[in-house]
C-alpha cells in the first residue's frame, strides 16, 4: 500500500491570538522532494511541526502515511531535522548520532552509515561545537537520516550555507529520494525549488501555489524561481485588491490585467488548468519575449 | 519507557559532562572549599559540629539545582528536546536518564564532601556511613529534580538562575541552620517542617551526632522521597511532545 505521504483537512493552528495556518487542505503522495517555499514567517515552520507531530492543532486533521500526525507509530518512520543544528555541542558527532541512535532504536552500523553519508568522516570524533555551521546542519542532518525513515521533514537544511555546501546537500537529498523516502524542505531561498520535483509556495499561512518547477517557470513566463514566485504573490496581491474593487464597480478595468488574469483563480492548486484558458492579452507575447 | 532508551540518555549526559573538565572540577572540589571555609570561620568553636552535617546537605542539593536546570533548559532552547520527542523517547527515560547521571555524580561529590569533612575539618559522623550517602543522594536528587521543575518556567538562564533564591534560599533560611526550627515564628516553623531541605539537615545531624534512631532518618528520607516523586511528576507534565 503506498498511500500519501501527507494529508491535511481543514489545518487551522492558533498561536496566541495570531491564526497561522487557516482551513489548509493538501495532498502530498510518496516519493520526490517536495519543496516548501515562502518568505520567513508564512508558516512554513508550524506546518511542518504540525507534520512531525509537535504542534498544538486547534482544528483540522493531519495524516502522515496513513497515521494521524504525531502518533507513537510514526517515531520510527519520520525524521526531522529542525531548524537550528539541534545537537549537542559538548558531544563529539560520533558521540550525538549514537545517543540519537539508542533512542531510535537502531543498530550502531547505522551510524557510520549516515556519517558516511553526509561526509562527516573526516569530523567524526571532533566536538560538535568546533564544527562549522554548515559541518553541523550536516550533523542534525545525519541524526534525521538515522533508521532510514519514510518521511524526512528538513527545515531550512540550507539556510545560512554557501552555494557549493548548498549544492552538496541538495545532492544528498536526491540520494536519499532515489532510495524511495519523501522528503519535505523549506526553504527561503526560492532557487532552490528547481532541485524539487514538487514545489508548495506559502504565503501567510496558505499554500497559494502547488506546482513543478517546470509548471512555475511554463505558467509565470519568468527566467528564474524568484521572479516567478514574486509575479504568483503579486498576482495574489492584485487578485484581493481587484475583488474588493468589482465588488464597488462591475466595469474593473484593471491595469495589471494580464498577470491578474494569469493567475487569478488560484490555477496553481490543481495543476492541469494551469496553461488554460488560453491568453488573448496583448501584454502576453512582450512577457512570452522576456 | 525503556531501560535501555533511561540508560542510554543517563550515558549521554555523562559523557556530555565529561567533555567538560571545568565543570567536574567544580563539582567536586567546591563543596569540600566551602566546609573547609566555614570550619575554618568557627574554628576556635564548637559550632562547626553542629552545622557541619547541614553544609552536606546544603552542596549536592544546590549544585544539582543549579547543573539540571540550567542543561533542561539547554536542552529545551537548543531544540534537542524536540528533536528527542519526535523520537521513540518516552518522557520517564529523559528525566530517569538526567536523574541517573546525576544521582551518580551527586555520590561522588559527597564522597569527596564527606572525607574532606571528617578527615581535614574533624567532623564527628557517630551514626553508620552509608545512612549519610543515602541522605546525601537523596538531597541531590530532590535537587536535580526541582531544577528539571525550574526549567520549566524559564524562558532564559538568566531567569533560570534567579529561581534558585525563590527556590533553595527560603529552604536554606527555615531549615534550622541560623536558627534551630523550634525558636522560629509559629508560622515559619510550620512552613520550615513541610520544606524537605529541613528534613535532610535534620537527619544529616542524626547522623553525625547520633542523637536518634536509625528509624527517625529513614523516616525524613521518605519524606524527602514523597517531595521527589511529587516533582518529578510536575516536572514530568511540564515535558510536552506539542507545544503551541
Amino acid at each position: 500500500m503506498m498511500g500519501n505521504a501527507i494529508e491535511a483537512q481543514g489545518l487551522t493552528i492558533r498561536r496566541g491570538r495570531n491564526t497561522v495556518i487557516d482551513g489548509l487542505d493538501l495532498t502530498l503522495p510518496r516519493g520526490a522532494i517536495i519543496g516548501l517555499l515562502g518568505p520567513s514567517g508564512s508558516g512554513k515552520t508550524t506546518l511542518m511541526r504540525a507534520i512531525v507531530g509537535v504542534q498544538i492543532v486547534s482544528g483540522g486533521t493531519i495524516s502522515v502515511l496513513g497515521e494521524p500526525a504525531g502518533s507513537a507509530l510514526l517515531r520510527h518512520r519520520v525524521g526531522y531535522m529542525t531548524q537550528l543544528p539541534s545537537i549537542y555541542d559538548d558531544l563529539s558527532v560520533r558521540a550525538n548520532l549514537r545517543y540519537f541512535a539508542r533512542v531510535q532504536g537502531v543498530p550502531k552500523s547505522d551510524v557510520d552509515r549516515v556519517i558516511e553519508r553526509t561526509g562527516l568522516t573526516g569530523q567524526a570524533d571532533q566536538l560538535a561545537r568546533t564544527l562549522s555551521g554548515g559541518q553541523a546542519n550536516r550533523v542534525s542532518l545525519a541524526a534525521a537520516m538515522l533508521g532510514s525513515p519514510e518521511l524526512l521533514v528538513l527545515d531550512e537544511p540550507t539556510v545560512g550555507l554557501d552555494p557549493v555546501l548548498r549544492s552538496d546537500l541538495w545532492g544528498i537529498f536526491r540520494r536519499i529520494a532515489d532510495e524511495g523516502a519523501t522528503l519535505l524542505v523549506s526553504s527561503h531561498v526560492m532557487d532552490e525549488a528547481t532541485r524539487c520535483d514538487r514545489l508548495l509556495l506559502m504565503r501567510e499561512g496558505a499554500v497559494i501555489a502547488d506546482t513543478t518547477p517546470r509548471e512555475l517557470l511554463e505558467s509565470t513566463r519568468a527566467a528564474s524561481a524568484e521572479e516567478a514566485f514574486l509575479r504568483i504573490i503579486e498576482a495574489e496581491t492584485d487578485t484581493r485588491d481587484s475583488t474588493t474593487r468589482a465588488a464597488k464597480s462591475t466595469n474593473s478595468a484593471s491595469t495589471n490585467s494580464a498577470s491578474t488574469r494569469l493567475l487569478a483563480t488560484r490555477p496553481l492548486a490543481t495543476s492541469p488548468p494551469l496553461r488554460s484558458p488560453p491568453l488573448r492579452s496583448p501584454r502576453r507575447s512582450k512577457r512570452a519575449k522576456r | 519507557m525503556t531501560p535501555s532508551r533511561t540508560l542510554a540518555t543517563a550515558g549521554r549526559v555523562l559523557l556530555q559532562i565529561r567533555n567538560d573538565p571545568r565543570t567536574i572540577g567544580l563539582l567536586l572540589v567546591v563543596p569540600s572549599l566551602l566546609i573547609g571555609l566555614v570550619a575554618w570561620i568557627f574554628d576556635e568553636t564548637t559550632v562547626f559540629d553542629t552545622i557541619g552535617p547541614a553544609m552536606l546537605a546544603l552542596f549536592p542539593f544546590i549544585v544539582m539545582f543549579l547543573v539540571t536546570s540550567i542543561s533542561t533548559l539547554r536542552e529545551r532552547r537548543s531544540g534537542t528536546l524536540e528533536r528527542l520527542l519526535s523520537m521513540p523517547l518516552g518522557r520517564g527515560d529523559f528525566i530517569l536518564g538526567y536523574t541517573l547521571a546525576f544521582g551518580l555524580l551527586a555520590v561522588l561529590q559527597t564522597a569527596i564532601a564527606v572525607g574532606f569533612a571528617t578527615v581535614v575539618c574533624g567532623l564527628e559522623i557517630e551514626e553508620s556511613i552509608v545512612l549519610l550517602f543515602v541522605v546525601a543522594i537523596a538531597d541531590a536528587l530532590l535537587g536535580t529534580a526541582l531544577g528539571l521543575l525550574a526549567s520549566a518556567f524559564a524562558r532564559t538562564e538568566f531567569q533560570v538562575v534567579q529561581f534558585m533564591p525563590v527556590l533553595v534560599f527560603p529552604q536554606i533560611l527555615l531549615g534550622g541552620i541560623f536558627l534551630p526550627r523550634d525558636q522560629l515564628p509559629n508560622v515559619l516553623e510550620v512552613i520550615g517542617d513541610w520544606l524537605p531541605l529541613s528534613h535532610a539537615i535534620d537527619a544529616l545531624t542524626a547522623v553525625s551526632t547520633g542523637g536518634e534512631d536509625a528509624a527517625y532518618i529513614w523516616l525524613r528520607i521518605l519524606f524527602i522521597g514523597c517531595w521527589i516523586v511529587c516533582a518529578i511528576i510536575v516536572g514530568s507534565l511540564t515535558l510536552r511532545r506539542r507545544t503551541p
